[in-house]
């Protein structure tokens, strides 16, 4: 039996649940699919405050704005949230598959809303399989999630933003961080953040990196080493750290995946850190009536994932003649939002990858 | 280790059960993973790769890679990451592929 | 340098340090937000109305120093915990020295514990003058150190030794 669906958003983390209070808000009927066990995606381990302004939830920590996003769709009648299920598959005539309670449902979604995030990169090394290296990501799960105290001694390898708040969790949960090292020559997340974690005593190396990491069975330490610029390893300068634990911050990658099975249209853009589908004014895909929202898109912060998640809602809702000019209104003013947040010097990065998606989206069409 | 105090967070673990770990009991909450009650316990070898078997343990905790395969009451690639830990259970390392179990 | 290390330089501290003249009034808050990101908490924060950002929210917080009263309460709303309050008149050769504090365990009132400069390193032990708390949501507690007045302007974090 297929069954028939308004609004089905795919994910449910900041994009996926401000698309659902976006859409359920104009009325529309949403189904929310998330393959964890409860809605909130990374929200649920984010203790830091958020940035932005008020309207993104500036100054509140990331834990408590995940609460209030569940809160409120979980108040709207015209959403219900499916847990531990697993969207599997995107077919031509328009079915979605999803696996819950090992049983294969059926879906025929009017719009679809793909908000399925990110992963997290691996970096190459010798001996980057050793247990102990983990994702900088997983380690934070472990701790604010699980409340484990999940090392001892780390190095976090990356200065980005995961990196640097990572590090400061690590601490708070009274683990030693013995150095961040970054390959670039810059720290690349915000400073304040690498200025709260130099005050607690932990140093960071920019232009260094993991030459091997060691271990019998575990890892026991890392060899970093300085960088010149051109990024080689310079011979002499190695540092052998013991540690019983390597997190890896270097970056993520778009959940891309069902975006491809869907056909949409997909580019490479470096400055959006992967594979990602060429999208609209409203984020809407090559094909008709699927969007896509947040990390998957293009990563970036979760302030901004939350506003695409809104725009995505809204667009899908008016698209549907639900309240269409508030909804077209509200598009409108999550674009302006978007706009703001990425038009300082670090949105530079993000900006040059949307124009470059802007621009083979006007290719496609002509 | 657990973390028992936290500036920021309070941690509800739930029920206290007992499960085993390649024949070994270890104890867990029943609002963890299988993955976080096996790191609580100091357990981080999960599982050995199929040709070099070396040895495996998780990378990102929430389900996307396979890093943490593990072979739960002789289910084999169980992500032990993103799977619940019950009372009772019976978690394996895995050796490679591990063995898909079949229904007579 | 801030960008390489996490620690600001002196021409940074140069440009966010208030006049001495001000100084010498009473208490001030002290931005020391040095990067132009998309974050405005602290202007709502302000009862005075005394932090403000212009065009917009990516611009760094100005503080006014005639209408700043150094009431703190921006101290723990700063999401990159990145403001202080400084108070240069509060004894002959005392400072106090706001900081948000967001560890375990919370010092007490009177206890002493280890200052810590811009880079993490001990400046030396130094007499809490008081605590509050950011609140329930907010959870970032505000810890008041009575320093030497040399020091105001390098204690920019306590460890508190168990």
């Amino acid at each position: 039996m297929i069954r028939d669906v308004e609004v089905l958003v795919i994910g449910g983390g900041p994009a996926g649940l401000c698309a659902a209070e976006a859409a359920a808000s104009a009325g529309a009927h949403v189904l929310l699919c998330e393959r964890d066990g409860v809605p909130g995606g990374q929200l649920v381990k984010q203790t830091h405050k958020f940035f932005g302004s008020e309207r993104q939830y500036a100054g509140e920590r990331g834990i408590f704005i995940g609460k209030k996003l569940i809160d409120a769709v979980t108040r709207r009648e015209n959403v219900e949230i499916l847990t531990d299920a697993t969207v599997l598959g995107m077919y031509e005539d328009g079915v979605v598959t999803v696996l819950k309670d090992d049983k294969h449902l059926k879906l025929r979604p009017k719009k679809t809303i793909i908000a399925t995030g990110a992963a997290e990169k691996f970096l190459t090394f010798p001996n980057n399989d050793l247990p102990g290296i983990y994702g900088a990501g997983a380690v934070q799960t472990l701790m604010n999630v699980a409340g484990v105290k999940p090392a001892e001694r780390v190095v976090m390898v990356g200065a980005g933003n995961i990196g640097l708040i990572v590090s400061y969790q690590l601490l708070q949960a009274g683990v030693r961080v013995v150095s961040v090292v970054e390959a670039a020559p810059r720290i690349g997340g915000f400073l304040v953040h690498a200025a709260k974690l130099r005050r607690a005593g932990v140093p960071i190396r920019t232009g260094w990196t993991v030459k091997e990491a060691y271990g019998n069975g575990k890892l026991e330490g890392v060899v970093l080493c300085e960088l010149d610029e051109k990024w080689q390893q310079v011979p002499g300068t190695e540092l052998d750290v013991p540690c019983d634990t390597l997190c890896l911050a270097v970056g993520l990658t778009p959940l891309s995946e069902l975006c491809w099975q869907a056909g949409c249209h997909m580019e490479f853009i470096r400055e959006l850190s992967g594979h990602v589908p060429v999208t609209d004014e409203n984020l809407m895909t090559s094909v008709e009536g699927l969007y896509a929202a947040g990390d998957v898109s293009g990563i970036e912060e979760a302030s901004s994932a939350m506003v695409e998640g809104r725009l995505a809602g809204y667009a899908a809702a008016a698209s549907l003649g639900y309240d269409a000019e508030r909804s077209r209104a509200e598009a409108d003013a999550a674009r302006a939002e978007l706009r703001e947040l990425r038009s300082g010097p670090l949105g530079g990065k993000i900006r040059a990858g949307l124009e470059k998606v802007a621009e083979k989206r006007r290719n496609a069409v002509c | 280790m657990r973390i028992e105090q936290h500036p920021i967070l309070q941690f509800d673990r739930g029920e206290k059960v007992t499960f085993t770990f390649n024949g070994q009991t270890v104890e867990g909450y029943t609002s963890e993973t299988i993955a976080a009650a096996l790191h609580a316990a100091g357990i981080r070898e999960l599982g050995h790769s199929q040709n070099l078997h070396r040895p495996r343990g998780l990378f990102c905790a929430i389900g996307n890679c396979s890093s943490c395969f593990m072979t739960v009451d002789g289910e084999p690639n169980v992500r032990v990451c993103v799977t619940k830990l019950r009372d009772g259970m019976v978690v394996e390392e895995q050796e490679g592929k591990g063995v898909v179990r079949h229904d007579p | 340098m801030l960008i390489r290390d996490g620690i600001p330089t002196a021409e940074d501290l140069a440009s966010v340090l208030p006049s001495p003249e001000r100084l010498a009034k009473g208490p001030i808050a002290i931005a020391e937000c040095f990067q132009s990101i998309a974050c405005n908490p602290c202007t709502k924060a302000c009862p005075q109305h005394a932090i403000t950002m212009e065009p917009d929210i990516n611009a760094l917080p100005k503080i006014d120093p005639d209408k700043c009263v150094g009431c703190r309460l921006c101290v723990a709303k700063c999401p990159g915990l990145a403001i202080f309050v400084v108070d240069m008149t509060h004894g002959e050769n005392t400072a106090l020295v706001t900081l948000p504090y967001e560890f375990l365990p919370v010092p007490e009132k009177g206890q002493a514990v280890a200052g810590l400069s811009r880079s993490g390193e001990k400046l030396g032990e130094f007499r809490v003058f008081g605590v509050a708390s950011g609140g329930k949501a907010n959870l970032t507690w505000m810890v008041t150190l009575e320093v030497p007045k040399e020091l105001a302007m390098e204690v920019r974090n306590i460890r508190v030794e168990v």
